[in-house]
């Protein structure tokens, strides 16, 4: 009896553990080769002249990310021409989210007028690497020759459901501080958002 | 004589009525509360096993595992479930959460928090706990144990989840 409760109980710390978890502040990034919503596989070192990336986990269906969606939208317009351009990712797998499917994402980007990648990860290896937890959720990348680091995990800023209110703006104050050649204050926060949707492994 | 049965005829009505509404449950109404009313409903949780689950109405897979807690509810006494909604992070009005309650004839109790930025107090609530939803957090009273599961919940998870907050530690380690 004793046995069967000890191999229960394995099997549902196997169960129920994190997959991954996942990139930390100060990690160095793997690039990556995935397919945007246009039909062309894009890499990190497609963008010649970034000094980094606004990487965020995003999708077409999540409540939150539709409440951050302009703000998104915002931070590409502010930060693309100064070398931190928006490199928006889809966490969700279409056979946990329907709405999350490749086609789904052509169609939200060009409603949206997307002009920042918006890539889909039709294995979930770079999703696993990166271990985001829930959408949107942002990763501030820095790059130093080849080497592409983390600066930034977390939040966009500190009001979701109105962004004139927000007082904490944590993305653009980490990138502020990027391109200021200075170290980043804040380098983690938390948001409450929609779980990412893995497919089961 | 008269005044007598009259007692008892009431008597039997309240017996009556009383065993009519414990069988429908208690319900109470949703309830706005702080981040240290939460806390200290956590802090308490006297000798059940608190299974405390984050929410929202928006939230699909929330609102699907919801009958599995409730179900949990009213099957044991030694458990105490609490919903508690984050709603007001994308609506100030708890309208919807109330409606939502009644609708689906909720019977947990169910609190809405509003605390403001969730940064500030997400690790307050459990340091392991990303700020995804739905995500739920295991009390066990009588050892303090806690454990927080950020996934949604299938048939079956929630007693599994239950013997392993309440399980010897060595067992689970």
């Amino acid at each position: 009896m004793k046995k069967l409760i000890v191999l229960c109980l394995a099997v549902l710390l196997v169960a129920f553990s994190p997959a991954n978890k996942g990139y930390e502040v100060g990690d160095k990034v793997t690039d990556f080769k995935l397919k945007n919503v246009d039909g062309k596989m894009v890499s990190l070192a497609d963008y010649k002249d970034a000094k980094g990336f606004i990487v965020i986990f995003d999708c077409n269906t999540c409540p939150v990310s539709k409440a951050y969606n302009d703000r998104i939208i915002g931070l590409n317009e502010k930060y693309a021409s100064k070398g931190y351009p928006v490199v928006a990712i889809n966490p969700n797998s279409p056979e946990v989210s329907a709405g999350d499917s490749f086609d789904e994402m052509v169609r939200y980007a060009r409603k949206k007028g997307y002009e920042f990648a918006y890539l889909y990860d039709e294995s979930q290896e770079v999703i696993r690497r990166f271990g985001p937890t829930n959408t949107p959720h942002v990763f501030v990348l820095t790059r130093s020759g080849s080497d592409v680091k983390v600066a930034y995990i977390g939040a966009i800023d500190d009001n979701t459901r109105d962004a004139s209110a927000a007082t904490k703006r944590y993305v653009e104050a980490a990138v502020d501080e990027l391109i200021a050649g200075k170290p980043v204050t804040t380098t983690r926060t938390k948001a409450v958002g929609c779980g990412v949707k893995l497919k089961s492994a | 004589m008269f005044p007598g049965r009259v007692g008892l005829a009431a008597g039997i009505l309240t017996v009556a009525a009383l065993s009519m509404w414990r069988c429908a449950g208690t319900r109470h109404e949703p309830k706005v509360v702080g981040l240290e009313t939460l806390q200290s409903i956590i802090a308490s949780p006297g000798q059940e096993v608190l299974v405390i689950n984050f929410w929202a109405t928006w939230c699909a897979p929330c609102v699907k595992e919801m009958p599995l807690l409730e179900e949990l509810g009213k099957n044991r006494d030694d458990v105490r479930v609490i919903l508690v909604s984050m709603d007001l992070d994308l609506d100030p009005d708890p309208a919807k959460v109330i409606s939502f309650a009644e609708a689906k004839h909720i019977k947990s109790r169910i609190f809405i928090l509003d605390a403001g930025d969730p940064n500030e107090w997400i690790n307050k609530i459990d340091s392991s706990w990303s700020g995804a939803l739905p995500a739920t957090l295991f009390v066990d009273g009588r050892t303090g144990r806690r454990l927080l599961i950020e996934k949604e919940l299938h048939k079956g998870d929630l007693e599994e989840l239950i013997t392993r907050v309440q399980s010897d530690p060595e067992i689970v380690l």
